[in-house]
């Protein structure tokens, strides 16, 4: 972003205009406050500090958050190289003993769902393209906004600092499921857990901050013409995806409240009676399965935090590169938001061996497979989106293909592990562990790879260069099937997962191991591209080839700003105006192949309402 | 509930690509709900401490049926801070109305008094924790004082957070620059919190009373 600040040559308005409202207008006593308040001004940073460090502005943060996420989740990436590297050739190259391989899953986990995807996807996305979508000049509390990523920054630290502890980081998995969390002989049980416990509070605490800021800008503060159903998709998935977060995350941050409370205070929420080397332990009367259902509260929802964003982009990218409106626009929303409902009403999947009633059982088997219905309508909408579509297959595309045929896959063995009576022998086998990286962890991440490169232009101004892009898609995609696919036949075969080693067991055959060497060489081959990546994002900012204004030819309004990229206060003057919804692509009679959303009617005499 | 121009399902059912749509579309302000985003904001604040605490007590429900739950005596000063509480309630609901005739003296006189009543509503709190502390009720001694001590925290942390927020308020008040009507819209949007803070505590000694 260049150093001048047009609002200071013109005095920048937050709000677009005072125009009569026509037939929304309205005389209600709040209405009238609000016209009185002169909208708060804009916080206009003087110094480097407050503008790239102590930043109000979304944009800035929007990156901060995603720097912080990719790099947290850099650690996460070395964590899962050593623990396959220890899987395929145990004491080879290292040994790191029991206690460290349940540290390095727990972070591994851990950090990936909550720090990487929940951070990146609403924090980073959220932030960077929720203001400039819907025709904002700002979130509506730019200093919450600021203070709410800080919080994130010190959880994160928090977090890496349990690695230095005396017993280092927690390894209870990354359940952390009490009572074993938190009594001697589970690693990381002195201060890890603690550190866990606090980091993961403060995330809550920092990104409820964030959460409001999101929900509010979308409801309120979007400009004129913008309805909620003009909005895109990408708008609709980090929407619904905040208001899950808000209602999920209290689950997170009471369950981590109480079981700090138990463990350093001695405390029983959740602690039964127990005895330890012949010693009654002083706990007594909690229940663990009261945690596991706290916690499945947030945790299944949390799936859908991290995929409705993903759904929701790559909506855009298909109908963007496709050069189609998105098939069943209303569907798609409507998806979004069941898919949003039903995921509160299906946590207690998690927990089918828990110990549970079986109508209990009955009943989440049902919720959980009438959430594939929704899912499944996605899929099809994505599919005839792509139907005669003019199809360009550059790299957001290619992304955005991989995520729908990876998703689909992930989503068939969900079926699977959704009904009581297939889950209970598949469990905790490496069938769940290809099931859940498949769903939710490629699947999320190719979506962020496709939205990376297609809008890595609109923040820098510059493209990512297209043969290492190239290459990196190629790796990633084939090399994560390469890794994930074996991973289904070794649960089918009942080798367990979380265990450190198992070739002494009889009834895992030697094809076994040979297989666990071949995911093992795969996951190292497909780390390593990403380095290709991170080195692609970094020179294209100086070497990349110039962008311009709207490379892709998009209608969504945040590549209709004055400046690319867009500077402080995000668009010109004057906020644009929306006169259609963001796909407008190929329109009949017109004379591009798309129109922009702040392109009146007058201007496109010729083109022809679609009728869908 | 919230205000709405539309319910949920009309507006979930709008064509966006029709031409009558549109047309009506294109006069839209961008604006959902009829409230300030400050309203919202607490609202929305309201809504996440709302979850907050019931999820506590769902757990406090289901953790009270198990054999070794033993009920521990509310001391009587709880009662009296209770009392303070409903107090500084009423109080705020005054000086809204003060505030909405403009007699802003008066209103700064109420919000220093209800300042004061919070401070005293914490010490009463401290001292009914030493008294149930000397008479032996620790905080890990059973699972119902520990409920006990966790949710009198939770809630005078919800207390400093509004004492954050009634100081803001106070400082808008003494301010000469400040717009009346900005004024008005904080010291009612505090009172809102200051009521919810009562409803909390009223939710809470009520479980504590009633276990």
């Amino acid at each position: 972003m260049s150093d001048d600040f047009p609002e200071r040559e013109f005095g920048i308005k937050t709000k677009s205009s005072e125009v009569s409202d026509g037939e929304y207008a309205s005389s209600r006593e709040e209405e009238h406050i609000e016209s009185q308040i002169p909208e708060q001004d804009l916080y206009h940073p003087k110094s480097f500090i407050t503008k790239w460090i102590f930043c109000q502005d979304a944009k800035v943060i929007g990156i901060q958050y995603s720097i912080t996420a990719i790099s947290i989740g850099l650690v996460a990436l070395v964590l899962s190289w050593l623990m396959r590297l220890q899987l395929a050739f145990p004491d080879v190259f290292f040994s790191m003993g029991p206690a460290a391989y349940y540290q390095f899953v727990t972070m591994h986990g851990m950090i990936m769902v909550v720090y990487l995807l929940t951070a990146l996807f609403l924090g980073g996305f959220g932030n960077f393209l929720i203001p400039l979508m819907v025709g904002s000049r700002d979130m509506v509390f730019p200093y919450v906004n600021m203070i709410s990523f800080w919080m994130y920054f010190i959880a994160v630290l928090v977090l890496v600092a349990s690695f230095f502890v005396p017993g280092g980081p927690t390894g209870a998995g990354w359940t952390l499921y009490p009572p074993q969390a938190i009594t001697s002989g589970t690693p990381g049980s002195e201060g890890g857990i603690i550190l866990m416990l606090m980091s993961l509070s403060l995330f809550v605490i920092g990104f409820t901050m964030g959460g409001l800021n999101y929900i509010i800008t979308i409801l309120q503060a979007r400009t004129r013409g913008m309805t909620l159903m003009r909005m895109p998709l990408t708008i609709w998935g980090i929407f619904t995806a905040t208001i899950l977060a808000m209602l999920a995350f209290p689950a997170l941050i009471v369950s981590c409240i109480m079981m700090t409370l138990d463990s350093l205070l001695g405390t029983s929420f959740f602690m039964p009676a127990m005895v330890q080397m012949g010693e009654h332990l002083k706990y007594g009367g909690g229940s663990p399965i009261l945690f596991q259902h706290l916690f499945w509260f947030f945790g299944h929802p949390e799936v859908y935090i991290v995929a409705l964003p993903a759904f929701g982009i790559v909506s855009d990218l298909i109908s963007v590169h496709a050069r189609k409106n998105i098939f069943g626009y209303r569907m798609m929303v409507w998806a979004i938001v069941i898919i949003g409902a039903l995921s509160f009403f299906v946590w207690a999947h998690h927990m089918y061996v828990s110990g549970m009633n079986p109508w209990f059982g009955f009943f989440f088997a049902t919720t959980t497979l009438i959430i594939a219905v929704p899912t499944a309508i996605k899929v099809y909408n994505w599919v005839l989106t792509l139907w005669r579509g003019n199809i360009r297959l550059n790299l957001p595309m290619l992304f955005a293909l991989a995520f729908i045929i990876t998703f689909v896959n992930g989503g068939i063995t969900g079926l699977f592990l959704g009904n009581v009576i297939v889950d209970v022998p598949l469990s905790d086998t490496y069938f769940v562990v290809a099931h859940f990286h498949m769903v939710m962890g490629i699947a999320p991440i190719l979506v962020i790879f496709g939205a990376i490169y297609h809008w890595y232009p609109l923040v820098t101004g510059k493209f990512l260069n297209e043969p290492m892009g190239k290459f990196h898609f190629w790796v990633t995609f084939l090399g994560s099937y390469a890794i994930y696919f074996p991973m289904h036949y070794l649960g089918f075969i009942g080798v367990p997962r979380r265990y450190y080693e198992m070739y002494n067991s009889p009834y895992i055959p030697t094809s076994a191991e040979g297989l666990n060497q071949f995911i093992t060489i795969a996951a190292l081959v497909v780390g390593f591209a990403q380095l290709v990546f991170l080195y692609n994002i970094i020179s294209s900012i100086k070497l990349g080839k110039v962008a311009g204004k709207n490379p892709w030819q998009a209608c969504s309004l945040e590549w209709q700003t004055e400046h690319v990229p867009p500077q402080h206060g995000n668009f010109g003057k004057n906020l644009p105006v929306v006169y259609r919804w963001a796909y407008d692509y190929s329109v009949p009679g017109a004379k591009e192949d798309y129109i922009p959303q702040n392109v009146p009617p007058s201007e496109v005499l010729g083109a022809k309402v679609e009728k869908t | 509930m919230i205000k709405k121009e539309k319910n949920l399902f009309d507006l979930l059912s709008e064509k966006p690509w029709d031409q009558e749509q549109s047309a009506q579309d294109n006069l839209h302000s961008g604006k959902t709900i009829n409230l300030t985003k400050a309203h919202l904001g607490l609202r929305g604040i309201i809504t996440v401490s709302i979850i907050f605490f019931s999820l506590f007590i769902v757990t406090y429900a289901d953790r009270m049926l198990l054999h070794d739950w033993q009920k521990m005596p509310e001391p009587k000063l709880l009662w009296f801070n209770t009392f303070v509480l409903f107090l500084s309630s009423i109080l705020f609901h005054r000086a809204k109305n003060r505030s909405d005739l403009q007699e802003f003296k008066e209103v700064k006189n109420l919000l220093l008094i209800i300042g004061f009543f919070a401070i005293i509503f914490f010490i009463g709190q401290l001292i009914a924790w030493k008294q149930l502390m000397e008479q032996g009720y620790f905080f890990n001694s059973n699972i119902a004082n520990s409920y006990f001590y966790l949710f009198t925290t939770l809630h005078v942390l919800h207390l400093f957070g509004g004492l954050f927020f009634l100081k803001k308020v106070a400082q808008k008040l003494f301010d000469k620059n400040s717009k009346t009507l900005a004024i008005q819209s904080s010291v009612k949007l505090c009172g809102i919190y200051w009521h919810f803070l009562f409803l909390v505590w009223l939710v809470l000694f009520g479980l504590l009373v009633n276990s």
